[in-house]
């Protein structure tokens, strides 16, 4: 509140109007990729020049001749583990979602589940993986998408009870003396608290379930599987298509992290973070 | 309309809006219970202006709160339009404006002063009729389509009056409303809302520690004494109506500040004492 | 200060337990409701056994019942969900050529809790300095930042075995790893709680005429405190997951991740030691989990509210 209390109301200014603001955000976009350029340059022609062993780490020019070689198994590999991160993660979002709003209905069930959500998001889930994969099968993608799912669940259980419950107090007073409601109040005051919380589980979500899905595809999956083709091309020394391979996981993990910024400027346009944060 | 002089003698034809009859309030804490508040008996009639006026820790605040039915008395009854104080705020008898405006961040400004009105399920366009009209009294006509956080804070606190009075309650309850607003803007609000209490007819019950805003905008000042909270002394403000801005250079006007004030007066020590026990109670993890 | 409110902390009006002796007792009741959930969970778990499982012969003394369990699932049976007790009782039984099973566990927690811990430590000074320098340069917040974020995104199990090749099959190539995984929650963090502070309080630095490492040390770190130490709460989980990643390519003998390896292959004969193994990977999460949220209470008694929950 004393941000909002601090700040001139600008009478003639409205937020997201005008071309200043679209050349504001272009403008915003010199410096990381200016950044990019001046690495992948020094990448390309300073490294080698230090000694660094070419066959560990290639040059960008060498990654993305073998990425277009490669690109017909890549491409299958994209969509298999792409496939298995996303299912896991609608998969794990719902359940975490739906946990939550059970969880904060009931106090008590929240103060018997929350510790050991917490607690449950601070184990590695992952070294669950060959399990998953002996009860689902190696072949199987169910195996990889189990993972993933445990691997969201937590976080979007935690993060989204959290936003249900750390609500104003005055706002729930507020809601009272309109003698609203449980349903009124959950929707008008509750839920769009939680939203917020809701999408920054979501960031962490998305790259959980690329890194979720590549690990588990560690112990089992078919051969043109990301996790499979990356660590099998490393193990034959051929490192430049192993590095085309995590390029690609890289991409599948920023396209979801794209979606979720989108989806999130979109669901929750009056949340500014950086803004409010500044 | 309220009469040129809204003494007492002329409200009492007036029908009771709010009626505490031997209210006490206990809080328990880790080290026994702390008594807030101890034997309130207080009459506000329909079209009254009437402040609590405290010292911290007296007790106004929940006594409001008493009123609204946010918190139950622990002995008493209060009667709010005749009827028991949780009835009342069932039927959505009274509006509440709290210190911060607590206005939804993900709702725009007309939005926000919906929101009252989407709980007890106006048809939509009344609701926005509503809101226009109550945007326009408070001034923020041309603001709607803002979100909070691009308003000032005494606009923030505006658009809170605003929604409050919505939906036509008959009582408003106000709690320390301009607390954190710098002077000057409060002193403007202070006329605001004397406007808009003669133009909206209602009544209206605020909390404030400020001693010259509880005189320029009351007709009757509850001065209250700390821990246990009780009624000290009750001032009849017979200031002529309308109030202005040259009410506060009168003579009466000063008269009855001071009146106030040595009202309160003796409480210092008290209320010293008292934002001890307050810090304890803030570490012992009561608040 | 207002970092409450903008770590999204309960109001402790909030969290006002129920009456009774669970309110006199928080931390009994807190102990009282986990063992709840625990017990729940294990008796889930022989419940599903019990109703499609294996059969088994319980024998109590003289008595033996044969037990066949009317449904049959596979999920439930032996070799995917051995009974708890196999488990437990696995613990006590030598690995092959070695001490008990949970002797060899508990050192190869110790081997990775020590690498980890390495890799927190690097990772969080790693997080830091960036924020430092992020919160002292906004060019190179705009340009870098993005980065930081995108790192994340590249899945460590891909590059842990290049990390390993590169600085050789050693714990160290391993802490690599656990430090990729560590450094950017506290580079976050650290960010957002080095400008948490008190603009009236850096009105005053000013005043002060105080230069720039004065005001970092007297005003922004203390004022970042309560944000480094949730950054690190994950930081630590993130540790130990990196550092069992790391170890699965690198052949080293010692730590948890191999020892996942190990007996995943002999899963289809034991698999109660896979779950064993799995079962330690988790308490060392939640031991190095625990012991920072120690260290926390520790070293910040009484200056802040710590967050709930």
């Amino acid at each position: 509140m004393t941000a909002a209390a601090a700040r001139v109301p600008q009478p003639g200014r409205r937020p997201g109007a005008g071309h200043a603001v679209a050349s504001g955000r272009l403008r915003a976009l010199v410096p990381p990729v200016g950044a990019a350029i001046v690495v992948l340059l020094l990448w390309e022609f300073l490294l080698q020049a230090l000694g660094f062993a070419e066959f560990l780490l290639p040059r960008p020019t060498t990654i993305v001749t073998a990425f277009l070689q490669q690109w017909p198994v890549l491409q299958k590999g994209i969509v298999y583990t792409g496939g298995e991160a996303l299912a896991g993660f609608l998969v794990g979002v719902s359940l975490g979602v739906i946990a939550a709003f059970a969880t904060a209905r009931w106090a008590t069930a929240r103060e018997a589940l929350m510790p050991v959500a917490i607690a449950a998001s601070s184990i590695p889930i992952i070294a669950m993986a060959p399990i998953s994969s002996a009860w689902f099968g190696v072949e199987s993608p169910l195996a990889r998408i189990f993972i993933v799912t445990l691997m969201v669940f937590f976080p979007v259980m935690v993060n989204t009870v959290r936003g249900l419950t750390s609500v104003e107090a005055s706002a729930l007073e507020l809601m009272r003396s309109y003698a609203a409601g449980d349903v009124d109040t959950f929707r008008h005051v509750r839920i769009p608290n939680a939203l917020p919380f809701v999408f920054t589980a979501l960031r962490i979500a998305a790259t959980l379930s690329v890194i979720g899905a590549v690990i588990g595809e560690y112990f089992g999956g078919p051969r043109y599987s990301l996790g499979i083709y990356i660590s099998s091309e490393a193990y034959l020394f051929r490192y430049p298509n192993a590095w085309a391979g995590i390029v690609c996981a890289c991409l599948i993990g920023t396209a979801f992290f794209a979606a979720v910024l989108l989806l999130e400027r979109i669901a929750i346009p009056w949340h500014r973070a950086d803004g409010r944060d500044a | 309309m309220i009469p040129d002089s809204a003494i007492p003698a002329a409200a009492a034809a007036a029908t009771p809006v709010v009626e505490i009859r031997g209210v006490d309030k206990t809080f328990a804490t880790a080290s026994g219970g702390v008594v807030a508040l101890q034997g309130i008996d207080l009459t506000i009639r329909a079209g009254e202006f009437v402040s609590l006026i405290g010292p911290s820790g007296c007790g106004k605040s929940t006594l409001l709160r008493i009123i609204g039915d946010l918190t139950g008395p622990s002995a008493g009854d209060v009667l709010v339009n005749g009827k028991p104080s949780h009835r009342a705020r069932l039927d959505r008898d009274y509006g509440m404006v709290f210190q911060a405006p607590v206005l939804m961040d993900w709702r725009t400004v007309s939005r926000n002063v919906e929101l009252p009105l989407e709980v007890m399920r106006y048809p939509k366009a009344d609701r926005q009729a509503r809101s226009k009209r109550l945007l326009d009294l408070v001034e923020l006509g041309e603001f709607g389509d803002r979100y909070p956080w691009q308003l000032s804070g005494g606009m923030q606190q505006r658009v809170a009056i605003a929604r409050a009075f919505a939906f036509d309650p008959a009582l408003i309850l106000m709690d320390e409303p301009f607390g954190a607003l710098d002077e000057m803007t409060r002193e403007r609000m202070n006329l605001e809302l004397m406007r808009i209490w003669r133009e909206t007819e209602t009544t209206i019950v605020f909390v404030t520690h400020s001693i010259p805003e509880a005189v320029f905008l009351s007709t009757r000042v509850v001065v209250m004494s700390p821990r246990p909270g009780r009624v000290n002394r009750v001032v009849a403000v017979d200031l002529p109506q309308p109030r202005t801005f040259e009410t506060r250079e009168e003579r009466r006007y000063f008269e009855l500040v001071t009146e106030v004030r040595e009202a309160l007066r003796g409480f210092e020590e008290a209320a010293a004492v008292d934002e001890v026990v307050d810090a304890r109670i803030r570490v012992e993890g009561i608040g | 200060m207002t970092t409450s409110a903008a770590a999204g902390i309960v109001p402790p009006g909030l969290l006002a337990p129920a009456g009774g002796w669970s309110r006199r007792h928080p931390l009994l009741r807190q102990a009282v409701l986990l063992g709840g959930v625990l017990l729940l969970i294990a008796f889930a778990w022989e419940a599903a056994k019990w109703l499609a499982g294996d059969p088994w012969r319980i024998a109590i003394g003289g008595f033996t019942y044969t037990h066949t369990p009317p449904l049959a699932w596979r999920i439930a049976s032996d070799i995917s969900l051995p009974h708890l007790w196999t488990i437990v009782a696995t613990l006590f039984d030598p690995v092959p050529g070695g001490p008990p099973l949970w002797l060899f566990l508990t050192g190869a927690a110790f081997y990775t809790l020590r690498t980890a811990f390495v890799g927190f430590a690097a990772g969080a000074l790693l997080g830091l300095g960036l924020g430092i320098v992020f919160v002292h340069s906004r060019f190179l917040e705009r340009a870098l930042v993005p980065w930081v974020v995108g790192s994340q995104t590249v899945p460590i199990i891909a590059i842990a075995p290049i990390v390993v090749v590169a600085l050789g099959a050693s714990w160290i190539s391993v802490a690599v790893v656990a430090t990729y995984l560590t450094f950017f929650p506290v580079a976050i963090a650290a960010i957002r709680g080095l400008r948490a502070y008190d603009r009236r309080a850096g009105e005053l630095m000013r005043s002060y005429a105080a230069s720039t490492p004065q005001v970092l040390w007297k005003l922004r770190l203390p004022a970042s405190v309560p944000y480094l130490f949730s950054a690190l709460r994950v930081a630590a989980a993130a540790s130990v997951v990196g550092t069992i990643v790391g170890e699965l390519p690198s052949g080293i003998p010692e730590g948890l991740g191999r020892a996942v390896l190990n007996f995943t292959q002999y899963y289809v004969t034991a698999p109660e030691r896979l779950w064993a193994t799995v079962a330690s990977c988790a308490m060392t999460g939640l031991v190095f989990v625990g012991l920072v949220r120690f260290a926390e209470a520790f070293l910040t008694r009484g200056r802040y509210r710590p967050a709930a929950v």
